[in-house]
Order: C-alpha cells, then structure tokens, then sequence
C-alpha cells in the first residue's frame, strides 16, 4: 500500500482493535469502505465479508483511532520555515495523528475570520491531515480586546485560545468566557502567571540553582488556574488548561471536577516522559513553557491521566529553528517537536506498566475530541475511517534527521522507542505507510 | 607530586564542578610558583610563548579582564582583548558565530565571560582550543573560588574544616556557586547567609547551612566572604533599600566582631563600600581583600599553564 493510494474495500483483519470510550482491546476487524468505517468487530473476519474485498492481516498489530492533538503549533501563514501545512501533516500522519488543533500564533495571528478561511482553504489543499484552527482569544493575542468569537466559530474555529500567552488582565478573562459561553466554543489558556514567572526558564529548585538560571516556581500555573477557575464558576464558559505541570494544579483541577464545573485540562507528553534533570548540561531542545518538572511532578501527572483526571494528552508540537535554539539556555526559543514522536513516547508510560493501552489512546484521541467537541477520535461504524495501526513491539531510535518537521527541535534525539505507526489513514485513505 | 609533572585532566576550564580535589590542589601548587615569579623582577615566563590567547568578554570586567591580561603576557602569550563593545555582537552576529570565528583565527586559549548561563559551555563545544569561564551569568567563576581558595589557604595553613560564611546576594552569585563547591570539596564547612529573597531555591542541597541572620551565620566563622549586590536589586525589587540592607547584611566591625577573632574578610570586587561592607573593614587588618588581587593573577597563570600543558605540542 503506498500513502495516497485510493482504497478498494478493505478489511483490516485479525487486529486488537482499541476502543478508548469503553476502555477495551479485543481481537477483530475493521472493514473501510468509501472512506468510511464500513464496519468492525470481532465478528469481522475474511470469511465474513463479501467478495472482491482486499483482505490486509493485520496479525500482531494495534488498530486504534487517529489521534487528535489540541495543541500544536504551524509556521504557516507566516513562518513556513518552521513548519508547513505539509509538512506538519506528514509529521502528523507518521506519528499516527489525523486531526490537529493548530494554535492561532502565526504572522498574521488567526484572529479573524478570513484567517480562519485562509488557514481551512491551504490545509484542505496541502494537508494530509484534518487541520482546524483555534483562533485568538484576543486581536493579536495581546490579551486586550475579544475576537469576534460568532464569526470565528462560524468560519470555522473550534476553540478560542491565545496559544502560547496568558491573558493577564481578570476582567478580559471574565468577559471572554462569559461571551464565549454565550456562544458556545470552548476557551483553552495557557496557565502562567507571567509576573510570577519573571525571567524564568527552568523549573524553580534545586537544578535551577545549580545551572544559575532562574527558576519558574509551580505556583505560576496554580495561581493562574485558580484565577480561572473561580470565573468559570462565575461566568459558566467552557474552560481547557491547555497545559498542566504541577500537582499543585492537579488538586485545583480536581476540586473544580468535583464541583462540576465544565474544566478539562491537558498535559504534553513531555511533561510525562521527561523531567528537569534531562535539561543536563544546558539543553535548549528541553528548553519548554511551562517548564519540564522534577520526577515527582512527573509521575502525579502520569497519574492523573491514568485515572481520567488529565483528560487529554498533546504534543505540544512547537518547531522552532536552529537559530532559535542554538543560544544560551536562557535566551534560547522555547518548544519541541512532538506530532512523529508523541504516540510512541507516550507508549513508554505504557510498557513501564503505569497507564494501560486505551487510556492513553484515549488521551490522545477520544478525550481531545470530547473536549472540543470534535467527530474524530472513536472507531465507530459510519465514522471516516481515521485510523493508525501500530506495532507495539517494535523498537526504533529516533534519529532528528529523519523526523518529518522542518525544523529539528526534538527532545527524543538519539531516544530508543518501542512501538511504532505502521500505517495511518484518513478518510480511507493512506497517509502514511512504514514497512 | 612536582608541579612540573602536574597534568590538569581537562581540556577546559568550564566550571569548579566536575573539579576533583587534586585537580584542584594540583593548580592552587602551580599557583604558589607563580607567586614567587610575580613578586620577583623578572616577572615573565616562556611556557606560553607563541600562544595566543583571546579574552572574549561579552561583560564589562576591568579586573579580571585585566587579571587574565597579566596572566597571559607573564607567560609570554600573545594576548588579545575582545570586549562586546566593539565586537559583531552587536550587529547581531550569535554566540556561535563569534565562536566560529574566532575559531578560525586558531587561538590556542579563549577566556569568556557571558552574562547568560551556560553561555560558555556552548562556545567550548564549537572551538578547538581551550576556554576557560571567566564567569557565565549565575553559574559560575571557577577562577574566582580558585583565588579565594588560595588567598585562604595561604593565611590559614588549610581549608580543612574552616567555617566559611558567604553573605550577600547568592542568588544572582556565579562567585558564590563556584565557592561553595570549591570550598567544600577542599574540606570547608560552608554557610550561606543572605535576605530570604535572595536565597536561591533548592541551595541547602548543595549541603550548606543556610541563614538568614547574619549575627548567626558569623558566629565562630573563620573566614566572612562578602558579595557584591547590585544596586539595581536593593530598589525595592529584592530588597526594600540599601540602607535596610546594609543594616542587617552590611558587614561592619561589629558584626565582624562575632566571628572568631582571628577571622579573615575577602570579597570578590568590585566593592559598594557602605552597602555590603564598611570601609574600615575592607580597608582594616583581617581583610585580604587586596591579597585576593594578588592570587588572582597567580591562579590564572597556573590554569593558563595546566591547559596549555594539554594543548597540541605543548
């Protein structure tokens, strides 16, 4: 099978099927017609259905759904030597994700509506993958004034974020969420108290001190989610934390939860798989906001996805080239690569025995889409067929060359992963295919 | 061991972490030697003869500039001075161009000093030569702990269970960092004492006794190092003003007067008189804070040397 390739009928047969929703791996087939799941189960097998279908083996490999990442960020429009539609979406489809929510920071910001076409218009023509925009929150994301949140939405947007900045100011929070509500598409921020923060680039404590930079303490994210959180309780507007770091904001979290206020939450997969002391000796690529965490932070965070606390895992998926890294640590660009690596990463948390298989597919594909209300993310009959099949057992090293992005900036280079996406498809057809 | 036969096992000079104790013994001994030939006449020496060495300051320094200068020329190093001011730097051209540059030029060593963590390491990984850090932002100023350690052990006999008290501003302190790792491994007992907003997180694990009561820290302190605090940090940003604090973290002779009799006051320059110390105790018998001047061009000369013992043909 080669990417691009228009599928006859096709069942995908003898494949542990993985249904994130209910939690389950069982042992059946998939059958993909007219882009569209036809059909699955168990009871699918190459005797049960009709003649003239392609029947592919899938012995020894893992169908799940593709996955969807709600926070990714494209150079394109406007730094296309960061990261195209194309070339996202092929890193994308290689790391098993058919649906990206990309982050309104471009030149110009996606905080119009024509953006918002404009960005729909050049995925659907140079993407492989789904690709919906999440617009400003704020013209220009400068955190003053709301974007028309009804016309956004309208063109397209499915959800209202200033990326990576914080709003500072309460009251452009509160009315934001009030109006939004009213409108009904969701708020994500990125929880940073940035006077808190101040100059910092690494977790505050004792590595910090050790390498004489200056430390972010939790208390920046906890505070600024606290913030949020009493005006959501206030307004009633649909809230994500794009990104959680500390366990700090995982007991805030969960009390907002337990209230029933309508807060999710999400966590890059950096945040679980790697920690401050991988920084070593003044690694920029680790350079990330908020800033990598110690193992304890590591390990509450790992935990909270595995009991449904975290809702959703990202890449986080922030391409930034040479120059940008190549600096001393404190004035280097934060953010990582993550679309090809984030799934077989994540598999780590899964062979070491602290989150099982449909959970964390889970995280990265029925979870996100729930939070924004996007069809995608479920093997379901009827649904376009947007899958990934995986091996789980095999091993691979990435090597940072090779990724797809155009820019390099990974804090997997040289990692050894096990697991690895053999083929991803959307709408029926095949994106991406690794013998 | 002869210091003629001492071999420093490494080919920069990036920090005093990563430093065994014999490395560190091993240059404060070609220290000594340098002494004797900085007090004599004849004050020049051929072992660097034909090398050339850059100092690459990205911060002004008058004084270690200039420390590192003497150290060159005494050795008979070919000695050039590169300060941002008139360099590319400011036409934008990165850290690793400068390197790259520099690199081409084929100097034998580089001396750096950055005002952002890290910023020599970068550098050392893209040249050929050997760079020694003359401070990166907070992190550290192994030349500094080294003079200081030599200033101490030649007034005390050893540092072997000295109480050493650093006071001021650790936070922002890359001369602190590299003391008290230096200080520790030579055997000191080491306190740290400063206002809780200029504590860095985390700094008891370095397993220092941390204060905030300076009265407390100097108690029965051999020797009372003091750090320079940035007037920009004592406006109410860190510190409410500078007279609070040089009430309570100044050192002046009554302080002094709880540390043990026969203690010692260095500081690492430059001095705000008034602001972290007295004049009468900078300028007054236990101070040997112009003795640290001395030492510096010494341990300079003596980590020029043990580096350029490594060098290709040396």
């Amino acid at each position: 099978m080669m990417p691009g390739s228009e599928l006859p009928p096709t069942l995908f047969a003898n494949a542990q099927l993985v249904d994130p929703v209910a939690g389950t791996i069982t042992q059946g087939g998939v059958l993909v017609e007219n882009g569209l799941i036809a059909d699955l189960g168990p009871h699918l097998s190459a005797s049960a259905v009709r003649g003239g279908t392609k029947i592919e083996d899938c012995r020894g490999l893992v169908i799940i759904p593709g996955l969807v990442d709600l926070r990714a960020f494209i150079g394109e429009p406007g730094e296309e030597h960061r990261e195209t539609f194309r070339s996202a979406s092929e890193a994308a489809a290689a790391g098993g994700v058919t649906t990206i929510v990309m982050q309104p920071n471009t030149s110009p910001v996606i905080d119009d509506p024509a953006v918002v076409d404009f960005v729909l218009r050049r995925a659907r023509d140079t993407g492989l993958v789904n690709i919906h925009p999440a617009a400003a929150l704020t013209k220009g994301t400068a955190g003053k004034e709301m974007t028309e949140f009804g016309l956004l939405k309208a063109a397209g947007a499915v959800a209202v974020t200033d990326g990576d900045k914080p709003v500072r100011n309460a009251q452009v929070m509160r009315r934001a969420l009030s109006y939004a509500g009213m409108i009904g598409i969701p708020v994500i921020h990125h929880v940073e108290d940035l006077d808190l923060a101040g100059e910092g680039v690494m977790n505050e404590g004792e590595f910090a001190t050790r390498l004489g930079l200056p430390g972010v303490p939790h208390a920046a994210e906890t505070i600024m989610l606290e913030r949020d959180i009493r005006l959501v309780k206030l307004t009633g507007g649909r809230y994500h934390a794009g990104l959680i770091s500390c366990r700090e904001s995982l007991d805030v979290l969960r009390r907002a939860k337990e209230e029933g206020l309508p807060v999710t939450a999400g966590v890059s997969i950096n945040h679980l798989t790697l920690n401050e002391t991988d920084i070593g000796g003044y690694r920029t690529f680790l350079k990330l906001s908020p800033p990598l965490r110690s193992e304890e932070e590591r390990l509450a965070l790992v935990e909270a996805v595995a009991s449904g606390l975290i809702d959703v895992i990202v890449s986080d998926h922030n391409p930034q080239d040479v120059e940008q890294k190549r600096l001393p640590f404190a004035e280097a660009a934060p953010g990582a690569i993550g679309l090809e690596t984030m799934l077989s990463a994540g598999l780590r948390l899964v062979n070491a025995g602290l989150i099982s298989l449909p959970r964390l597919i889970r995280a990265m594909s029925s979870g996100p889409a729930s939070v924004l209300g996007l069809k995608a993310g479920t093997l379901a009959k009827g649904a376009p067929a947007d899958l990934a099949i995986l091996d789980l057992d095999e091993p691979w090293f990435v090597d940072a060359p090779q990724l797809r992005s155009l820019s390099k900036n990974t804090p997997f280079d040289e990692a050894k992963l096990t697991g690895r996406v053999k083929m991803t498809m959307v709408a029926g057809k095949i994106v991406h295919s690794y013998r | 061991m002869s210091n003629a036969s001492f071999i420093f096992p490494h080919p920069h000079l990036l920090g005093i972490e990563g430093l065994s104790r014999p490395d560190i013994e091993g240059l404060l001994a070609l220290a000594e030697e340098e002494i004797v030939l900085n007090r004599q006449i004849e004050k020049k020496k051929s072992s660097l003869r034909g090398r050339t060495m850059i100092n690459l300051f990205f911060e002004n320094s008058t004084r270690t500039q200039a420390s590192f200068e003497l150290a060159g020329k005494r050795l008979g190093a070919d000695v050039m001075n590169m300060s941002v001011s008139n360099s590319s730097v400011k036409k934008g051209e990165t850290l690793i161009d400068t390197a790259i540059t520099l690199n081409a030029m084929r100097p034998d060593l580089i001396i750096v000093r950055h005002h952002a963590a890290g910023a020599v390491h970068l550098l050392a990984r893209k040249v050929d030569c050997s760079v020694i850090n003359a401070g990166d932002g907070a992190h550290e100023h192994p030349t500094q702990a080294l003079l200081d350690a030599l200033t101490i052990r030649r007034n005390k006999g050893t540092i072997e269970g000295l109480t050493v008290a650093i006071c001021g501003d650790i936070a922002h302190s890359r001369v602190a960092r590299s003391n008290i790792i230096c200080l520790q491994a030579l055997g000191a007992r080491v306190r740290i004492c400063g206002p809780i907003t200029l504590l860095p997180k985390g700094v008891e694990r370095y397993g220092v006794e941390v204060f905030t009561d300076m009265r407390k820290a100097l108690k029965g302190a051999d020797i009372v190092m003091m750090l320079r605090l940035q007037r920009e940090r004592m406006n109410g940003a860190f510190v409410p003003s500078m007279q609070e604090y040089f009430h309570y973290y100044g050192l002046d002779r009554e302080k002094l007067a709880l540390a043990k009799p026969d203690a010692l006051v260095m500081h690492p320059g430059p001095m705000n008189r008034g602001v972290e110390i007295a004049s009468d105790v900078a300028d007054g018998a236990q101070s040997l804070i112009r003795e640290q001047v001395e030492m510096g061009v010494a341990v300079r000369m003596a980590v020029l040397e043990a580096l350029a013992r490594r060098l290709p043909n040396g």
